[in-house]
């Protein structure tokens, strides 16, 4: 193809994401310690600009460049605006924790926009090496911030084990790459799909790079039985990051996954749909039932979040128009709770510098808005009525059950009513038991988080009473990967 | 939004479900501490919800045509989601019945001083949810306000509950709210399935993708799904209808619950499953109902005898109401398992009847509580001397709930009997002997607790029902007598909406 082909302006969001990423960098060496905190509202206020610009300028673009490896289109632009307010809300809720509890604020806040920038070109990438090296870039962020606490052994321990980890799984995914590679001579999305529909079986190269690639995939974003690093990472990451690892590094594996399911494996659904919907089963239950068992919040969240892969993992299963709105619908359902629960308890964490569940005794005294909050934000997780996650939830569970498989909802209701004892169990700790001796001052938490969480929470809220301003947008993303449903009525005559 | 709205009856319908609910939101913005500005407005919102299901039921036209109550909104077309409210004759006297136990328990809460105002909170989100289920006319509605029914319980039981000592083991207001929460929410995932169910069958026979009961019930399920899926329902709505062998929560649930929460629950949550085996269940799967009929009836029937035996053996008086609790539904469940015209009729009233008699009895045992702080019949016995009020209304909710005539569970009760004769001849018999049991332990406990020997020393201080706690009695009291002596209208009101449910049996 030819250089003039190419329309490199479409690019200018990554560009200037990657560009405020130096320009925090370069700012760095210019603040006095005591004014880093201008960083993060360069970041901020930077980020919020380039979506503005964003959103009018590649909306209803379709475009790809560079033979198809990279993509203009609105599922990309979707993902694209998700990504940044994600990557805007941690940074804003980094704040005081960077500020009590970390060191080097400059590459704290450059690294996070450079993982914002992977995961805008994983909801991109129209081929597999382009999407592996989008996956690399975020990763490496992720080692990094989540050993960002440089005195903290926790935390080193996370981010190695988060690497020896990280770096198996990059190796499984590539070596299942060569595999895909070798038996269709493509690593194009749109190419494999032609290549699959024109086969009758699948050989056994195909398999084992299709089982490869889920795998490798899987440890992206901590499926059972890959997910043994989640938990000690979660636990170990300062705990912005953990919010992030938790929320940003899910949407963009499943903004991948999505689209490399539906525009080039959807052929072959017979073949891997099983194998997903296995792993669907095994993964809600897994991580919800050892969820029961942890005393730690963070990594009680930890499993609670492999948990809901599980349920975004049905959504694949389920591969469908209506069940690829159903998993958006349910990812931004569960980016705004998470990132409410995970703000509040930073909060929470700034000023008592305590993480068990245990410790949130007494919170509806101490702090009353906290303690709403998080139980406002855990309901939600569990898919009580008026919150998000029931909204999103009701329709991803119908999107599964539309395509066969009201076995796996039924096992995803059971899973999440298993959730919903852990959950209670925190709120009994802040509702019923009384603060422990000595720890019954009130919590004073800064207007920045105050603001935050609450704008998060009431996110949570609206998604939960008319969600359906997002559902049409989703409707829009889904309409580019998967062309033929019919997005408006989903009737099938 | 495009939305229908067809005059003032149906905003007056929306008004009803909305108030409690924004009630409940500005509430949050009150300051904490005005506990009496809190108590008033609570009152407040209560009365004019029982002012406007007053005036649904006392204009209510059997002959009218019901689309005037009807509000329909578009919510989530891509789903096939509406928001659509509406009222038929057997939701008509339901929702009577939510606006009078709320009033009733918002004024017998008048000594909740722990934190009332997000008692008042959660307690206004509950009657909201209960008056959307019933009047809701969509599943996904009927659903969320379902949960949004059964969630705010386990903060109403685990803070303002209280434990209860067994002596040699303690079942404390933390194990009954996570009991009672986990129970529901397990029986409302079976609901989930099904309606999940039904929506994709729907979709695949019809191409359309629409939750209402309306459009549901037209389509042709085939008798194989209606029969798999009929339990799911049966099940699910029936573990809130404290459906034997699922009960259990329902007693350790009720005694856990602070008055006002016992009250609402025993009165109309556990109406909430009878009413979705009827409203969903029978009129969306007509033949998978008849074909699962004959169990429903049986564990009906199991529900009155066990529940009946059990209440005899508790000391406990909240226990005794609980499992009493449990056998009366077992009534319910009874009447509608028969499909009879006479005996459905008779379940909804008994729904009602029996929703305003355990409520009394919660109230009056609320206020024994809180004098005595003990609700061991065998350490209050003789109260009656000190507590006459009391112990009159104590009587008389006693007196319903073994079926005395006058009263309206004399009516509820004599319609099922004459139904399930009708139908299963040897089930009546055991339904009449479950009413001789409830003699037995009522009348066991009445004597006791009012009619033993005093000791006068310990009670030398304790006083009767004040004024606020006698007023709920006598409005109570006033109507298990009304419909006890005039039963007429509300009987042709409920046979209204039964009969077009019973026309799709051939009966």
């Amino acid at each position: 193809m030819m250089e003039a082909d190419v329309h490199f302006e479409l690019l200018w969001p990554e560009f200037l994401v990657a560009g405020l990423a130096f320009v925090i960098f370069t700012l760095d060496f210019f603040l006095r310690p005591e004014r880093k905190n201008i960083l993060a509202w360069v970041s901020v206020i930077g980020l919020a600009g380039i979506l503005a610009f964003t959103i009018p300028y590649l909306l209803d673009e379709n475009d790809s460049l560079f033979n198809g490896l990279y993509r203009i289109d609105d599922y990309a632009l979707f993902f694209k605006v998700l990504s940044m307010a994600i990557g805007g809300v941690v940074i804003l809720g980094s704040i005081h924790y960077v500020n009590r509890y970390l060191t080097h604020p400059g590459e704290y806040y450059a690294i996070l926009l450079l993982s914002v920038l992977a995961m805008m070109m994983m909801a991109a990438s129209g081929e597999l090496l382009t999407a592996y090296l989008s996956l690399e870039l975020l990763s490496f962020c992720l080692y990094i911030l989540s050993g960002f606490a440089l005195q903290n052994k926790k935390s080193n321990e996370a981010s190695i084990k988060y690497i020896l980890l990280g770096a198996f799984s990059s190796g499984l995914l590539l070596y299942g790459i060569v595999m895909l590679y070798g038996a269709m001579g493509t690593t194009s999305f749109a190419e494999m799909a032609i290549f699959l529909e024109g086969i009758e079986d699948i050989d056994g190269r195909l398999l084992i790079g299709l089982t490869l690639l889920i795998a490798g995939l899987g440890f992206k974003m901590a499926a059972v039985p890959f997910h043994m690093w989640a938990p000690d990472v979660y636990e170990g990451a300062p705990m912005p990051i953990t919010a992030y690892i938790a929320v940003g590094s899910k949407v963009a594996a499943f903004a991948l996954v999505l689209r490399l399911f539906a525009e080039g494996l959807l052929p072959a659904i017979e073949q891997w749909n099983v194998l997903i919907a296995g792993l669907a089963a095994l993964t809600m239950l897994f991580g919800n039932l050892v969820a029961l068992a942890q005393t730690n919040v963070k990594r009680m969240l930890a499993y609670s979040s492999v948990g809901q892969v599980g349920f975004l993992l049905m959504g694949v299963a389920a591969l469908s128009t209506l069940s690829s709105n159903g998993l958006m619908v349910h990812l931004v359902g569960y980016s705004v709770t998470n990132l409410a629960v995970f703000f509040a308890i930073t909060a929470f964490y700034n000023v008592t510098g305590k993480e068990e569940i245990a410790d949130f005794a007494g919170l509806a005294s101490r702090s009353p808005f906290l303690a709403a909050a998080i139980t406002i934000s855990l309901f939600s997780l569990a898919g009580l009525p008026f919150l998000a996650g029931f909204v999103t939830k009701f329709y991803l569970f119908s999107a599964a059950a539309a395509e066969d498989l009201l076995w796996l909802a039924g096992v995803a209701m059971v899973a999440s009513l298993i959730s919903l004892y852990y959950y209670l169990k925190v709120i009994r700790e802040m509702y019923i038991n009384p603060a422990a001796d000595g720890e019954g001052s009130t919590i004073q938490i800064p207007g920045l988080l105050y603001g935050l969480v609450g704008i998060l929470v009431i996110s949570v809220i609206l998604l939960g009473v008319y969600p359906d301003p997002v559902v049409n947008m989703i409707e829009d993303a889904t309409a580019v990967i998967l062309p033929g449903g019919d997005a408006s009525t989903l009737n099938l005559r | 939004m495009v939305g229908v709205v067809n005059g003032i009856d149906s905003v007056l319908l929306f008004t009803l479900v909305a108030t409690p609910f924004f009630g409940a939101i500005a509430l949050a913005f009150f300051p904490a501490d005005r506990h009496v500005l809190i108590h008033w407005y609570s009152r407040i919102i209560a009365a004019s919800g029982l002012a406007i299901a007053a005036y649904l039921f006392i204009t209510f036209d059997t002959s009218d045509d019901l689309s005037k109550y009807i509000v329909d909104f578009e919510w989530l077309p891509s789903l096939g989601i509406r928001f659509t409210l509406g009222l038929s004759g057997i939701t008509v006297p339901l929702v009577l019945l939510n606006a009078i136990i709320f009033f009733g328990g918002v004024l017998i809460s008048w000594n909740v001083d722990h934190r009332p105002k997000d008692f008042f909170i959660w307690l206004m989100l509950l009657v909201a949810g209960v008056y959307g289920v019933f009047a809701s006319r969509d599943l996904f509605f009927l659903f969320f306000f379902y949960e949004l029914a059964v969630v705010p319980m386990y903060l109403l039981v685990g803070v303002w509950g209280s434990s209860t000592d067994f002596g040699t083991f303690l079942r404390t207001k933390e194990y009954g709210a996570m009991k009672v929460m986990l129970v529901l929410v397990a029986g409302s995932v079976l609901v989930w399935i099904a309606i999940l169910a039904m929506w994709m069958e729907a979709r695949e026979i019809t191409g359309i993708a629409d939750f209402s009961i309306a459009g549901l019930s037209q389509v042709e399920f085939s008798d194989g799904f209606q029969k798999l899926y009929y339990p799911f329902l049966m099940i699910g709505f029936g573990i809130l209808a404290g459906l034997w062998p699922f009960h259990t929560w329902s007693p350790d649930g009720h005694v856990a619950a602070p008055t006002a929460v016992s009250m609402l629950h025993a009165g109309v949550l556990m109406k909430l499953g009878a009413f979705g085996i009827l409203a969903v269940g029978m009129v969306i799967l007509p033949v998978g109902s008849r074909f699962w009929a004959p169990t429903l009836i049986g564990l009906g029937t199991v529900n009155v005898l066990y529940g009946a035996i059990s209440a005899m053996g508790q000391k406990d008086l909240k226990y005794v109401i609980g499992y009493s609790s449990v056998s009366h539904m077992g009534y319910v469940l009874m009447g509608l398992g028969t499909l009879d015209i006479l005996a459905v009729d008779g379940a909804v009233l008994q729904m009602f009847s029996h929703g305003i008699m355990t409520a009394l009895f919660f109230a009056m045992v609320g206020v024994i509580y809180q004098r005595t702080h003990s609700r061991d019949i065998t350490v209050l016995e003789g109260l009656g001397k000190r507590m006459g009020i009391t112990g009159v209304f104590l009587a008389v909710a006693g007196l319903t709930s073994l079926g005395l005539p006058g009263f309206s569970s004399f009516v509820a009760e004599l319609l099922i009997f004459i139904g399930t004769y009708r139908t299963y001849p040897i089930l009546g018999v055991l339904a009449v002997i479950g009413a001789a049991i409830t003699a037995v332990y009522i009348l066991r406990m009445l004597g006791k607790v009012f009619f033993g020997p005093i000791d006068e020393d310990k009670w030398k201080d304790l006083t009767d029902a004040n004024r606020m706690e006698t007023g709920v009695a006598v409005l109570l009291t006033g109507f298990l007598l009304l419909w006890g002596l005039y039963p007429f209208r509300i009987v042709e009101i409920i046979d209204s909406g039964v009969v077009p449910i019973m026309e799709r049996f051939g009966s």
